[in-house]
């Protein structure tokens, strides 16, 4: 194990200490979308028969925010050691590469499941959601949380400021989420646009996990999965190779 | 008993600068070690290649016999590194700092160790301070107690006592002594040059990434510094002719006569008395690093 377990631990304790900004804040964030989006749009869209709006709206707001969480949760950790310099505490010690990846993107997916979970727990008395298959809703959140943590560990590495890695969520994290299909069906979309959505890796988490609710989506949930796990596997060889010859934290 | 430190060809450049120009050093299990040069000789720079922060260009780098690169994890365990910069992690007290670093070199429970530490850098009452609140000499004390958790064999301190007060060196001195003689091999780097005279045995001189000096601090001592006469002579009289070609002028005006051996004391001042100079003061100097250092840095 070496410093795996502490690893995580610390990464945990980490969010864990100020869970007002890190969980609480992003839960009500995603109930306010989901108050006034609901409010707004229930009586105009229906995306699945016997499927209301905002039932329809409150799997992808809750994956929205579990991955949102996830990638802020490596990401930020990692641009904060570096800046302030504590960093060198993690790389002074016999941790192994792999061991360095999977604690992050383990605490990732805790923070991510936290929100996301929260944002159900929150509503549950609100809105009425089937379950029908918990075992692709567990499947799909394990692995959207898993390649945002990842690719929160790239872009942690990668930014040396906090406006560098401002702008990777503003400018690849945010479209991406939106754009994914949390507030509408991509079936709602022009053709082109459709097309565009299935190159969004992000579309599959949302639509694999909405399916585990509903036993309806846009694509078939094995396709989906397909896609997550195989983004995934890419994800964690490059992470792992960026890591191994130490770029931009061995000089 | 191979060395604890084995560095061979080291070169290392950042863009234009040549940080590292080829290191060749060996420090051997249980020395007190310093390592000397002015600010960007290269010092922090060959530390952090010792400890797989900085990757060098070219050359080897072993911890007890583990090669850094090929071989880090063993190489890590051993080797513990005080950084020059004061870091730390604003979201942890001081011994859940020193927890998580334990945990990290695999340690669960390191508690007696810990007490241990915490009470020799008399760091007992902050224990559970957390480290935002923490004057610049206390967290320069917990980067120390950091560096110790794992009980390295070898342990390097990167300038530790910069901007500490007196009270802590010598505590500091006092517990990393102890640690020397219980058989942990010590690197030192310091700007405080008596400092590293009175502590260690062996001194390597750095400037601008290259070796100008490395041997015992006795012997350096010796061959670029020694005893020496200073003398300030009353209004009037003039040095005599055979004192004038081995003495330069001192900071304070006065005349210092460098001597080869104790023994030119006498046969200089009987020189001085069949001259007739009338002597004010008269001061013997020691040797010390300080001139080595200087006149090293000037040669090299
Ligand atoms: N990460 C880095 N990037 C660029 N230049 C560096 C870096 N680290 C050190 N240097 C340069 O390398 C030289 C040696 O620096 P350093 O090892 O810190 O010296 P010292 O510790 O002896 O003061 C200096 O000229 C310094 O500016
Ligand atoms: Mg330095």
């Amino acid at each position: 194990m070496g410093g795996f377990a502490t690893l995580l631990y610390k990464e945990v304790l980490r969010f864990w200490k100020v869970s007002f900004q890190t969980v609480a804040a992003p839960i009500l964030t995603a109930l306010l979308f989901l108050l006034i989006f609901s409010h707004v749009l229930e009586r105009h869209v229906r995306v699945y028969e016997n499927v209301s709006y905002t039932s329809f709206l409150l799997p992808g707001l809750a994956m929205m925010s579990l991955l949102q969480n996830a990638f802020a949760n490596s990401s930020s950790s990692l641009i904060q050691s570096k800046v302030t310099g504590n960093i060198i505490f993690m790389l002074l010690p016999p941790i192994s590469y792999a061991q360095f990846f999977a604690a992050f993107v383990l605490a990732a997916i805790a923070r991510g499941i936290v929100v996301g979970l929260g944002v159900l727990l929150a509503t549950l008395w609100l809105v009425d959601l089937p379950w029908q298959a918990p075992l692709w809703i567990l499947a799909f959140a394990l692995l959207g949380g898993a390649i945002m943590g990842a690719m929160g560990v790239v872009a942690g590495i990668w930014a040396e400021k906090f406006d560098q890695l401002a702008a990777f969520q503003n400018f690849i994290i945010m479209p991406l989420t939106f754009l994914s299909g949390v507030f509408y069906s991509i079936h709602s979309l022009p053709p082109f646009w459709q097309q565009v959505s299935h190159f969004n890796p992000i579309f599959y988490m949302i639509d694999g996990f909405r399916h585990g609710f509903f036993g309806v989506s846009d694509v078939s949930p094995w396709t989906s999965l397909g896609v997550v796990s195989g983004c995934f596997a890419a994800l964690t060889l490059f992470t792992l190779w960026l890591l191994r010859i130490g770029y931009k934290l061995r000089a | 008993m191979g060395p604890a430190i084995r560095i061979e060809g080291v070169t290392k450049r950042f863009g234009s600068v040549l940080a590292l120009g080829g290191i060749d050093l060996e420090v051997a299990q249980g020395e007190f070690f310093g390592l000397l040069g002015p600010n960007g000789a290269g010092k922090t720079t060959l530390i952090s290649a010792l400890a797989g922060l900085v990757r060098p260009d070219a050359g080897r780098l072993a911890v007890m016999g583990h090669d850094v690169a090929s071989d880090y994890r063993a190489a890590r365990r051993l080797l513990g590194v005080v950084p020059q910069e004061l870091v730390f992690d604003p979201f942890f007290t001081v011994r859940e700092t020193l927890r998580i670093q334990s945990g990290y070199f695999g340690i669960h429970d390191n508690s007696d160790w810990i007490g241990e530490i915490l009470e020799n850098l008399d760091l007992t009452e902050k224990a559970n301070t957390n480290m935002r609140q923490l004057s610049g000499g206390m967290k320069r004390r917990v980067l120390v107690a950091q560096a110790l958790v794992h009980r390295p064999s070898v342990i390097v301190l990167d300038e530790p006592t910069a901007g500490v007060d007196v009270e802590l060196r010598q505590a500091l001195w006092g517990f990393i002594r102890r640690l020397n003689r219980d058989g942990h091999t010590i690197v030192l780097t310091t700007h405080y040059l008596e400092e590293a005279e009175s502590l260690c045995g062996r001194i390597a001189m750095l400037k601008q990434g290259r070796i100008v000096a490395l041997d015992t601090t006795a012997n350096l001592l010796q061959r670029f510094s020694g005893h020496s006469l200073r003398l300030r002579l009353g209004a009037g009289t003039a040095l005599p002719e055979s004192l004038r070609a081995r003495v330069s002028a001192g900071p304070g005006g006065e005349h210092v006569l460098a001597l080869g051996s104790c023994g030119e004391i006498e046969l200089a001042l009987a020189c001085l008395r069949e001259a007739g100079c009338s002597v004010e003061d008269i001061e013997i100097g020691k040797p010390d690093l300080e001139e080595v250092f200087l006149r090293v840095m000037e040669r090299g």
